[in-house]
């Protein structure tokens, strides 16, 4: 079925929500624009319809449309968004209801709920979750409190809460961030709504977590036959839950129809485009990534790697790192606990290849990276730099080898709005790593940082501009020539295109593994995106409670892997094909990211670290204690 | 939590020794204090009389000794003439200039400066809070400009200037209140409640004079305090759950706006004391500042130094009451994590 303009066929039941013509205009001081554009599409009762789009294309403002929560400066221009609530005779047109009146109050919340992004920042970190949730239900249903809170607790237990009752009297930030979109999705459950709408609802959860969270929703939604529209950039969630799939693309529908149709014959351009551009697990050895937007540079295809002395082993090492951070807990300043953050990680990072850290948020990868960096001293254990003059010791360096060892490592960071100072040029943030190693005279700095530009694909007009006026794309490539200026050896990469859409995210990726080739760096590239890991780096180490559980060669990581980490690790990651669905029953069970929980021989009791076993070439695993005896 | 108040009124002491110290050796930096100008001046009248009186009163505070015994005498740490007797055990000392002790200099003009002050910041939040909650949530609106406009006027017209001008009206049109806090017949009369009905209606104009400077300011801060909050996330999340927008903005941003005010009660309090000696003056209001300020020029070493005392232990303790009060609002700094 395919909502074709002026050919519009009446479906036999009414939809739940038809959406008609649909214009939103925002009002800015830089001018107007039109953010969606003539839009038309049905939302069926019990059914899920998956809006898909890069940001900006117009996704977010459509669901806000429909809750009449727009910011300020936009305004709902033309069109019509019909409800047909079955509880209600008739059927109202939401664009033309007044935004503060009573009936908005009514349907919003009550009979349309929306979850939203960022679990953290959508709960107020002053109030409970008890208060909070039961806060909607009070608003909408006649309830005393108590009994809203009974109902409360009923909800948080549905959406799998483990203690319910202790869970109304926490603050959003006790919670770890599945939980808290738990508790989101509690509170837009609990009037039993005929349509929720999930604004990228699993985007800021790690993997694992996002598999339950998508879980949790079919759920709920088998359960109490509501619709769902889910708004994402993510085909593979997409490929997994939705039922109709409507393609957006600067405000307008580029393709709809059913989730068979998009998938298996993709007509439009833009969205095979965009399927080519997301990493996947099955991809070929030498496949490249198509990003939307090529990226091209001359400087890149002259560029080659500055003539020294290359290192006999492994450029980078890390030998028995460990860690441990004192966590402050309990109510009331109670006593510090010690958290074992890193827990004696070995790795090797060879020249010119690409060592991926793989691991969920908390498993200590940032924190490796920051001893690497130096940023960090580890409690036990060393970091090994060799610069072709035989490894040192990295904690140990001063002066003039330390400030050699700033320049040979360099850092790529995950936000790219934020680690730009928003207060100095273009010009001024590429020359400033020369400035600070005294490197070239004034004219040398402004050749090399036009060099620089062009290597990363940037106009050399933005030398004058600032941070703002550039795309999360294109900030991030700032970021890169600025690691780049000092021509380092080694770059590390945290997360480095976990904020950036898929179609940007191509273009990063295949910049990296250009820059790589051409100059000869090494990367340690950690993220907690499996596809993308498996894209860019040669071996990959999987991260867990400060362990590495499992470090092999990508391609027999991925064929075989052995430790369960890995293999739930790998499960869980939605594939953008309608072939390798996900396997939500396995994912249910909640106790591979706990060590002592591991079955045998992979478990490891509190206070022991297992050890390392080469289970072919290149490819090791930690195992237990049971194991560990054998050895001995 | 026990712990943490001990520990908390501990370098609270501390704090407030070093402040002790440092106010006594500031008074005694210049050369000489009052009964030493004063017996100059009286040796070249010859009044042996008087100079007698100033001797036994230099002997009699111990001014003869090194600074360092004084001030251990005045903080009631060292026996003086007269044993242990110092701000330790509530003794205040001796004004030379007003020949009394500190405490019958003091006494009212303390208490009328705190109600004076305190009138000044209840105004300040009632006028402002609401206007500030108005020009946020109709950012860049007639209304907004105009507040924004009245607000940047209150803070650029000097509030002496301001209280002589509505004193002189005020007067005019209504007839009341011209200067001090009760009508100058109440003076030294015990409070009746004639006295307290002066003494509102001699509010009126200090009120609106002190508070109407600190109203802009508060005005321009909570306004974008509440922009920032009016931004975030959970407020979308209250009003997409169906709350009504007065509801939703108070529970919400509006809460979390007033975290740095509180913070801020610990500035507040000591600037009850020090903020308004110059409308105080104009006003003859009689209020501390005036007396403080003299009391610094004269070297009128123990009532100077009482008052900046006081000063400090508001301060300290504001610093306590807001630190408080901010861990019973605000669960993040009562668990000590978040973010």
């Amino acid at each position: 079925m395919r909502y074709d303009e002026g050919l519009l066929e009446e479906p036999m039941e009414p939809p739940l929500l038809s959406i008609r013509q649909l214009t939103v205009d925002f009002h800015t001081d830089t001018g107007d624009f039109r953010a969606v554009d003539g839009l038309t599409f049905d939302v069926p009762k019990g059914r899920t319809v998956a809006l898909v789009g890069e940001s900006g294309s117009g996704k977010s403002v459509t669901a806000q449309s429909i809750l009449q929560i727009l910011s300020k400066k936009a305004r709902i221009s033309g069109g019509s968004i019909i409800f047909n609530d079955p509880t209600l005779p008739t059927s109202v047109d939401i664009a033309a209801l007044k935004p503060e009146g009573e009936a908005v109050h009514q349907l919003r919340g009550g009979r349309i709920a929306m979850i939203f992004q960022e679990p953290m920042t959508s709960l107020s970190p002053l109030h409970t979750i008890g208060d909070q949730i039961s806060e909607a239900l009070l608003i909408h249903a006649d309830v005393s409190k108590a009994k809203a809170l009974q109902r409360t607790m009923e909800v948080l237990a549905r959406v799998g809460f483990p203690d319910p009752k202790r869970a109304l009297r926490n603050y959003p930030f006790e919670l770890s961030g599945g939980l808290r979109q738990r508790a989101m999705i509690a509170m837009a459950l609990i009037t039993r709504p005929a349509l929720l709408i999930a604004d990228e609802p699993t985007t800021a959860l790690d993997v694992t977590t996002q598999a339950q969270i998508l879980d949790l929703i079919k759920e709920i939604q088998a359960e109490t036959g509501m619709s769902v529209l889910l708004i994402t950039h993510d085909l593979g969630v997409v490929a997994n839950i939705a039922d109709e799939v409507v393609v957006m693309y600067r405000g307008r529908i580029m393709e709809a129809g059913s989730r068979e149709e998009i998938f298996r014959q993709a007509q439009h351009p833009y969205l095979q485009a965009l399927m080519r551009a997301v990493p996947r697990f099955a991809m070929a050895e030498n496949e490249r990534l198509t990003p939307i937007r090529e990226v091209r540079s001359t400087a890149l295809a002259r560029a080659h790697a500055p003539e020294r002395p290359q290192p006999q082993g492994p450029i980078l090492k890390a030998e028995g790192l460990t860690k441990c951070f004192a966590l402050r807990s309990g109510r009331f300043f109670g006593k510090p606990r010690m958290v074992r953050a890193v827990n004696g990680v070995d790795l090797a990072l060879p020249v010119g290849r690409t060592l991926g850290l793989v691991g969920e948020s908390g498993c200590g990868k940032t924190t490796v990276s920051k001893m690497i960096m130096r940023a960090l001293a580890p409690d036990a254990g060393c970091v090994l730099f060799d610069d072709g003059t035989g490894p040192k010791d990295v904690h140990g360096l001063e002066g003039k080898e330390l400030t050699a060892y700033r320049r040979s490592v360099q850092f790529i960071f995950q936000d790219p709005f934020s680690s730009l100072n928003p207060r100095m040029t273009v010009y001024e943030i590429l020359t400033e790593p020369l400035r600070i190693h005294d490197i070239g005279t004034s004219d040398a700095r402004y050749e090399r940082v036009k060099q620089l530009l062009d290597m990363v694909g940037l106009d050399q007009r933005s030398l004058r501009r600032y941070p703002h006026s550039f795309s999360g794309g294109q900030r991030q490539r700032l970021g890169i020539a600025r690691a780049l200026a000092l021509e380092p050896r080694v770059l590390l990469c945290d997360e480095p295109v976990s904020a950036l859409d898929v179609s940007v995210q191509a273009q990063v990726l295949n910049l990296l593994k250009d820059l790589q080739s051409v100059l000869g760096l090494s990367y340690l590239f950690v993220s907690h995106n499996l596809a993308v890991v498996d894209y860019i780096a040669d071996t990959i180490a999987v991260m867990c409670r400060g362990y590495i559980v499992e470090e092999a060669p990508k391609s027999s990581l991925f064929r075989n892997p052995v430790h369960p980490y890995t293999q739930a690790l790998l499960a869980a990651v939605p594939d953008p094909d309608l072939d390798r669905p996900l396997d939500f029953a396995q994912l249910r069970a909640d106790r591979f990211s706990n060590p002592a929980k591991w079955p045998e021989p992979f478990r490891i009791p509190d206070g022991e670290f297992g050890v390392m076993e080469e289970i072919e070439p290149g490819h090791k695993v930690r195992l237990g204690r049971a194991k560990a005896q054998e050895a001995a | 939590m026990i712990r943490f108040l001990l520990r908390r009124l501990g370098t609270m002491a501390v704090t407030l020794l070093i402040i002790s110290a440092l106010v006594f050796f500031i008074i005694k930096l210049p050369p000489g204090d009052f009964l030493s100008n004063l017996i100059h001046e009286l040796r070249a009248q010859n009044d042996n009389a008087s100079i007698a009186k100033a001797e036994f009163l230099i002997k009699q505070y111990g001014l003869d000794r090194p600074a360092w015994e004084q001030y251990l005498i005045w903080i009631g740490a060292m026996p003086g003439p007269n044993g242990f007797s110092g701000l330790l055990q509530g003794d205040w000392g001796w004004s030379f200039e007003y020949d009394k002790p500190v405490v019958d200099v003091v006494g009212d003009a303390l208490w009328l400066t705190l109600l004076v002050n305190l009138a000044a910041v209840i105004f300040i939040h009632l006028v402002a809070i609401p206007i500030a909650i108005y020009s946020a949530t109709r950012q860049y609106s007639i209304g907004d400009y105009l507040a924004t406009f009245i607000g940047y006027l209150g803070l650029a017209t000097p509030s002496f200037l301001l209280a002589l001008i509505l004193l002189y009206y005020l007067n005019r049109w209504f007839g009341i209140s011209i200067g001090g806090l009760y009508d100058a017949k109440y003076a030294g009369e015990p409070w009746t409640w004639e006295k307290i009905r002066s003494l509102l209606s001699h509010l009126i104009v200090p009120t609106i004079v002190i508070g109407l400077a600190g109203t802009a300011s508060m005005i321009r801060r909570m306004r974008a305090n509440l922009l920032d909050e009016l931004g975030k996330q959970y407020y979308v999340t209250a009003k997409a759950k169906g709350l009504g927008p007065t509801k939703a903005l108070l529970k919400y941003p509006f809460r979390m706006s007033l975290n740095p005010f509180i913070a801020d009660i610990g500035n507040l309090l000591p600037h009850l004391v020090s903020g308004s000696v110059l409308v105080s003056l104009v006003l003859s209001l009689p209020t501390v500042g005036p007396i403080l300020l003299s009391a610094l020029k004269n070297q009128d070493q123990f009532l100077a130094g009482f008052i900046l005392m006081f000063v400090a232990v508001l301060t300290v303790v504001g610093m306590l009451v807001s630190d408080l009060l901010l861990a019973w609002i605000d669960p993040r700094i009562r668990m000590g994590g978040g973010r």
